[in-house]
């Protein structure tokens, strides 16, 4: 950050890009971290300063690295992640957020919060180690999440001399496993790296000529943004009506709400769900004045050509694409809390912008993160297992597929007695 | 056709304005906390962008330690009034009235009953359900943990190991009687987000972020405010210092940096090529775990 780039200035050119790593701390997550918030300035010397002294006593080479990402007292005691974490770092070409979670089976959980908003996820290997179990639970959740872009970064190179057959090794391991996954998909690019040392993070190196591929940064700064989001089908969950009844606005009816995904113009033909009232849109408000255009992922504010019902949970969509509009579904759940979820139970869910009873019918299968193996109608769904489940609603809501669309796909389930949130949901 | 893409900060602009709807819609009494800062004007602005054509949906509370700047004062009246916003102060009076202060109390004494107590006074008075505030991850190393919807307990208390798992952008809003959310709409903007956000919008700041001549004293690293003879220890004297403040608290406790930065673009560019982080300048922060240990208790 020491090049003052116009970007600084007027900002316009500048793209958020959120991604995810996934790995424990002896993959050297935290020093990757690290070395890139150090590498690319994202880090203050007061910072530093105060993870360095902190190593100075601990003595450990490149301990600082992985000592500024640790956020909670107990962590920095015990030398672990417990809980996922964001980091904040730019480039003249880019801004970034890292969500930074433990990758330990007892927290697939927080890998699978870390991953709902990722773009990217870093997957860390151990050159020593190769492709173990964990690094094909990552690679499963990473998936199952719906990430586009996978990046493997076979870290810790300095401990194998920066050796190519290595390198090449690991990846064709990951190849052979990764293409029989039934997610398999998306782009996944392999990169040889040593955190501690710095080799083809921010800096090439000179250590590894015969790789030539992207730096993990170029990868990072070249990823597209866009792949998150579904382009094609415009869905508008209703957030809040907004009648200010005020003497200038006295017949103002706005319906706000993020567009989730799509585009949306004004005269265009809208249908309602779950109702399947229909008008055209007259209006898309904003504080600058009136579009004639938007898409996602803007909030908004939609007037209609007509009065209509139309009240938070409700979804706004073109007439000619339509989501579905189901009260029963099935649907890929990791389970987040301590009580395990149970065939027969009931819960609430929200989705996009409505919540709703809903029963769980059937535990079809549990997924073993590790094998991928899939065990029959498992008697219960423990914390951090993912499994097939069929619900029941109460009421119908809009919903697609969560492989075709993140936002209208996606639910978490809430405990209606403690409140806690104990699982999220991805429509099948 | 343009590209249909967004900028860094229209995404997080988007993002923020998404947070504070589902606040309005699912909270049965929300309030802002507003505490005058670059932050919160931010905060203050995405609101009015989330609500338009339609007034602001709650109140702004000011937890006020009676320590804030002079033209921090001035500014949070004129400000409320130019954005039509109802205003509500909240003061901890009795330790105010007994006399409480940095130099006298400690940091720490004075934090928790002008700050925490107040703070958890007038969520208590006003009976909230929710109370947004303007925290950024980007600020301290425990706020990286917290959710953008941060549950508290009916002691306003935080549990950093049991916090509810946030996916996707699905809010968990569900509280039982005497529990509530702090929710924080501007969780993943930076420091330079912030100044990149006011310059392109125009937001009105208190002047003391931009630098002039002040009368500071040099306190081993820090700057801090001499025209007060109450904030001073004894020996201590004040000379003319061009400087500003990157964060403002209560004037005892907030130091200034060295700076020429008059105009907002020369903020964006000295925030730009910083070495030392905003913070640094707030007393309250110094300690090993310090903020976690405050937001544990209650602390914004």
């Amino acid at each position: 950050m020491t090049v003052i780039d116009k970007n600084l200035f007027d900002a316009v050119e500048t793209e958020l890009l959120r991604f995810t790593t996934a790995g424990s701390v002896d993959d050297g997550k935290s020093t990757l971290i690290g070395r890139l918030l150090v590498d690319t300035k994202g880090v203050f010397e007061d910072q530093l300063d105060a993870a360095k002294s902190v190593e100075d006593k601990k003595g450990a080479k490149g301990a600082h690295l992985a000592l500024l990402t640790d956020g909670l007292q107990a962590e920095r005691e015990q030398g672990i992640t417990i809980d996922v974490a964001y980091r904040y770092f730019a480039t003249p070409k880019r801004k970034f957020i890292i969500a930074d979670t433990p990758g330990h089976e007892q927290y697939t959980r927080n890998m699978v919060t870390g991953a709902s908003t990722a773009h990217l996820a870093i997957i860390l290997i151990d050159a020593r180690k190769g492709v173990l179990t964990q690094s094909r639970r990552h690679a499963y959740i990473s998936r199952l999440l719906g990430i586009p872009h996978i990046v493997v970064a076979i870290n810790k190179m300095d401990l194998v001399d920066y050796n190519e057959e290595v390198y090449d090794k690991i990846r064709q391991d990951f190849i052979d496993f990764y293409s029989k996954l039934d997610l398999a998909g998306g782009d996944v690019t392999f990169i040889p790296i040593s955190a501690l040392e710095g080799d083809m993070v921010v800096e090439r190196g000179n250590k590894m000529d015969w790789y030539n591929g992207p730096t993990l940064l170029e990868k990072l700064e070249s990823a597209p943004v866009e792949g998150k989001i579904n382009a094609a089908d415009f869905r508008f969950p209703v957030q809040y009506v907004s009648r200010p009844q005020t003497e200038a606005l006295h017949d103002f009816r706005g319906y706000m709400g993020r567009i989730e995904s799509g585009s949306v113009k004004v005269g265009d033909d809208i249908t309602v769900l779950p109702s399947g009232l229909t008008s055209k849109v007259k209006g898309i408000v904003t504080w600058e004045g009136d579009l004639q255009e938007a898409w996602a992922p803007m909030s908004v504010t939609l007037t209609l050509e007509d009065e209509r019902d139309i009240s938070r949970g409700d979804m706004i969509v073109h007439t000619a694409n339509q989501p579905r509009v189901e009260k029963e579904i099935s649907t890929m759940l990791c389970w987040m809390h301590e009580t395990p979820l149970q065939p027969g139970k009931k819960y609430l869910i929200k989705h996009a912008t409505t919540t709703v009873k809903a029963m769980v019918t059937a535990l079809v299968e549990r997924i073993d993160v590790n094998t991928l193996e899939q065990i029959a109608a498992p008697s219960e769904l423990k914390m951090n297992e993912i499994g097939r489940v069929s619900l029941k609603l109460l009421k119908p809501i809009a919903c697609d597929a969560y492989a075709d669309n993140r936002a209208t796909g996606g639910f978490i389930v809430i405990d209606d007695f403690t409140n806690m949130t104990v699982g999220a949901g991805m429509i099948q | 056709m343009t590209k249909k893409t967004l900028t860094h900060l229209q995404t997080l602009e988007a993002e923020s304005i998404h947070i504070m709807r589902e606040v309005v819609a699912e909270f049965r009494n929300p309030v802002m906390l507003y505490s005058i800062g670059k932050d919160s004007s931010v905060m203050l602005h995405l609101a009015r962008k989330a609500f338009a054509p339609g007034p602001l949906p709650f109140s702004l509370l000011h937890v006020d330690t009676g320590y804030k700047f002079k033209e921090m004062y001035e500014f949070r009246d004129w400000y409320a009034k130019e954005v039509g916003a109802k205003l509500i102060v909240h003061r901890n009076e009795e330790a105010i009235a007994q006399g409480a202060h940095p130099l006298k109390l400690g940091v720490a004494r004075c934090c928790g009953a002008l700050k925490t107590k107040a703070l958890l006074d007038a969520l208590e008075a006003g009976g909230y359900d929710a109370a947004m505030g303007g925290a950024r991850r980007d600020e301290e190393r425990s706020r990286a943990k917290e959710r953008i919807f941060s549950f508290r307990d009916e002691f306003g208390q935080w549990d950093p190991k049991s916090q509810r798992p946030e996916l996707w952008d699905l809010y968990n809003c569900h509280v039982h009687e005497g529990e509530s959310i702090r929710v924080f709409p501007i969780s993943n903007w930076t420091e330079m987000d912030i100044w990149q956000y006011i310059k392109l919008e125009n937001i009105p700041i208190v002047p003391l972020y931009y630098a002039k001549e002040r009368p500071m004293v040099k306190r081993g690293n820090m700057l801090i405010p001499g025209d007060d003879p109450a904030n001073l220890k004894e020996g201590e004297v004040a000379e003319n210092v061009m400087c500003r403040f990157r964060t403002l608290g209560c004037s005892p406790c907030t130091g200034a940096v060295y700076s020429d930065a008059t105009t907002i673009e020369e903020i964006v560019a000295e925030s730009a090529i910083a070495t030392r982080s905003e913070r640094e300048t707030r007393i309250i922060d110094h300690g090993s775990n310090s903020m976690e240990d405050k937001k544990k208790e209650g602390y914004f």
